[in-house]
């Protein structure tokens, strides 16, 4: 599967993220087509969880109205499989371990390779626990993101030179967010994923303003932008698709 | 590569921005475990400050009333701030000095670990922050008010349904938050590698001494070790000691709620199913999507969704056997141990009471049950007046 790799030929990635069924399924599919078609390069489709421990508000908060609506891991599937067509970029799910695990690793995976979702990311899964998920998601040739941290240091060759697909650089402590600043030292996590492996670093975590993001590009190969977007979302309810192609366009054009 | 695994169950599960911190946490245990200058500083402060070793009392009384097999309360109780917290908070709170932490952080159910934890944060000079549901922190504002004088801030939570669960989970957000001068006090054999050795360990103290004890009184093994279980680290210091001794019958009591076949349960061996949660695989009170749910128990420490990895296995294999007590049967013990000893036990042990009560009255007389009651009632009282619906303005 080379849709990841080919999500970062076109400039700098753009990666939006977005809590599926936040506030409705429907508006969900709408989304995801007009997300890519307004420059989208990956879009991280968050499969919500009750206890999402590495989340700030915005995104609890959204995973909490989406299962409050109804959404289930497998109406998510049916939706995506059937919006697919229309999506013009790569796709990739961000969960839980839970979730996946009593879902069924393997009917999990083999549901993404259904779908067209090229990478799973999944934040409570650190490198030493990854052989839970590593075998179904080769044998459905679905990508396993691995995360890297501002703590990360001496862990960060290790965990690049086993990673597939692009590497999720966290800029920030914490929970993700919106931050005013970001003063990780990106260029040196970059550059370490670099030294040994020749692989695509997106960096996510609070990231929020076009200026950041273009700041950012300056080290890493592509952007991801989660609770801003889902912040808008709250806001707008479903009459969000607007405003959120709005900014997705600014966000690409700042990384063009 | 995974690490600290109990058959299938544990693990690490933690996002990335933890493994080094949970990392240097597991090599200072390591380094310091067997350290004669850490384990004499130790030992001095769960003599000296602790108050231990804990008695393990006879209670002739409620013997004779059921019956049956002879009892034996292991009194933590009587420990300092009331629980068998404090064993594990000495151990770590000096363990986290030693690593050159500055400031300490623990999620709270009952609130008995939040003091423990503020009580030695205050001890060492560590500056002490805790995460208690909002929902537990009135349900046990008594506690909330005993950490605030303890010199330590508490956090009332108000995501998800605002009891244990939500407190770990902000408790481990914060920590993601600062790792570098924090350290996360788990309070249960819960959590991942390495907290469920590391909690368990300075636990076990409770069964090592149980063992003495009772050899000294009675010459012989006990056969019957119980203990209520919520996370389960009360439970696990009591059972450690015996797991090699086969015949010695472990178990386990767990919150039923209203009942087990009532959604308003938390009792995760009779209802749960194999989960990854937490940073540890073990069993959950779940949805078929792997949604955790929100349980339910009168008792605010065995208000959680989750079991202990060693638990699971030691349900797994047999070795020890785990079963539920419902509200009312616990609400009862409380009230009948209060009469028939003198002695007001917390409601979450109140649950192994329970337990005792209706299987001491089937067993020979020459039979004996260790309950572990690891932690007195005090805090329970104003609950326990609404409960049986008296007003005593609180």
């Amino acid at each position: 599967m080379t849709d990841i790799k080919n999500a970062f030929k076109n400039g700098k990635a753009f990666i939006p993220f977005i809590t599926a069924g936040d506030p409705d399924l429907e508006t969900t599919e709408k989304l995801l087509v007009a997300m890519s078609e307004n420059g989208a390069d990956i879009i991280e489709i968050g499969i919500p969880f009750s206890d999402p421990i590495a989340e700030g508000v915005v995104i609890q908060e959204a995973d909490l109205r989406s299962l409050a609506s109804g959404t289930t891991t497998d109406k998510i599937f049916d939706m995506v499989k059937k919006v697919r067509p229309m999506v013009k970029c790569a796709l990739a799910v961000m969960t839980y371990m839970n979730p996946i695990f009593v879902y069924g690793t393997d009917k999990f995976m083999s549901k993404c390779k259904e779908c067209g979702i090229s990478a799973v990311i999944v934040p409570d899964t650190p490198f030493e626990e990854k052989s839970e998920l590593s075998e179904s998601c080769s044998k459905y040739g679905v990508e396993l993101i691995s995360l890297i941290a501002p703590t990360s240091n001496d862990r960060i060759k290790m965990i690049a030179k086993e990673a597939q697909g692009f590497v999720y650089c966290v800029t920030s402590m914490g929970v993700t967010g919106v931050r005013n600043k970001i003063t990780t030292n990106i260029g040196e996590m970059v550059q370490l994923v670099k030294s040994v492996k020749d692989i695509p670093c997106a960096a996510g975590f609070g990231i929020s303003t076009p200026a950041q993001a273009k700041e950012i590009s300056k080290y890493a190969d592509g952007v991801i932008v989660g609770s801003a977007i889902v912040k808008i979302i709250a806001e707008h309810g479903k009459d969000c698709l607007a405003p959120v192609c709005d900014y997705v366009k600014s966000m690409k054009e700042a990384l063009l | 590569m995974s690490k600290g695994k109990f058959g299938i169950h544990g693990g690490q599960f933690v996002p990335e921005t933890l493994m080094n911190a949970i990392n240097e946490f597991e090599e200072a245990y390591n380094h310091y475990k067997n350290n004669p200058e850490f384990v004499s500083e130790l030992n001095t402060l769960m003599r000296e400050y602790a108050g231990r070793p804990s008695r393990l009392y006879y209670a002739e009384k409620m013997t004779k009333d059921l019956g049956g097999a002879k009892i034996y309360l292991k009194r933590e109780d009587l420990n300092h701030t009331g629980s068998h917290k404090l064993n594990n908070c000495l151990g770590q709170c000096l363990l986290a000095k030693k690593m050159g932490k500055t400031r300490v952080i623990a999620e709270t159910g009952a609130g008995q670990h939040g003091v423990a934890t503020a009580t030695v944060a205050a001890l060492l000079g560590l500056e002490c922050e805790i995460f208690m549901g909002k929902e537990d922190t009135i349900r046990q504002a008594l506690n909330v008010y005993r950490m605030k004088l303890l010199g330590a801030k508490v956090n009332a939570v108000e995501t998800g349904t605002m009891t244990l669960k939500d407190a770990v989970n902000e408790a481990m957000r914060e920590w993601t938050n600062r790792v570098s001068d924090t350290h996360y006090v788990l309070g249960s054999v819960m959590g991942p590698h390495p907290f469920p050795t590391v909690v368990r360990d300075f636990q076990s103290v409770i069964g090592k001494e149980i063992k003495a004890q009772l050899m000294e009184k009675e010459g012989k093994l006990p056969d019957v070790v119980m203990a209520c279980v919520g996370g389960g680290s009360n439970a696990m210091g009591a059972f450690y000691e015996f797991i090699k001794d086969k015949s010695v019958k472990l178990i386990g009591c767990e919150a039923a709620g209203l009942g087990v076949n009532n959604p308003k349960n938390a009792a995760t061996i009779a209802n749960g199913t194999l989960g990854i949660f937490h940073g540890m695989k073990s069993y959950f009170c779940q949805n078929e999507y792997g949604q955790i749910a929100p349980v339910y128990s009168i008792s605010a420490g065995l208000d959680y969704p989750g079991i202990g990895p060693e638990h699971a296995n030691l349900s797994d294999t047999g070795r020890a056997s785990y079963v539920p007590i419902t509200d009312d049967e616990a609400v009862d013990a409380f009230e009948y141990l209060s009469r028939t000893e003198g002695i007001i036990p917390a409601i979450e042990s109140s649950h192994a009471v329970a337990h005792c009560m209706k299987i001491a009255p089937i067993m020979d007389k020459d039979k004996i049950i260790v309950v572990n009651l690891s932690g007195r009632g005090d805090k329970d009282v104003a609950a326990i007046a609404r409960y049986r619906g008296e007003d005593i303005h609180d």
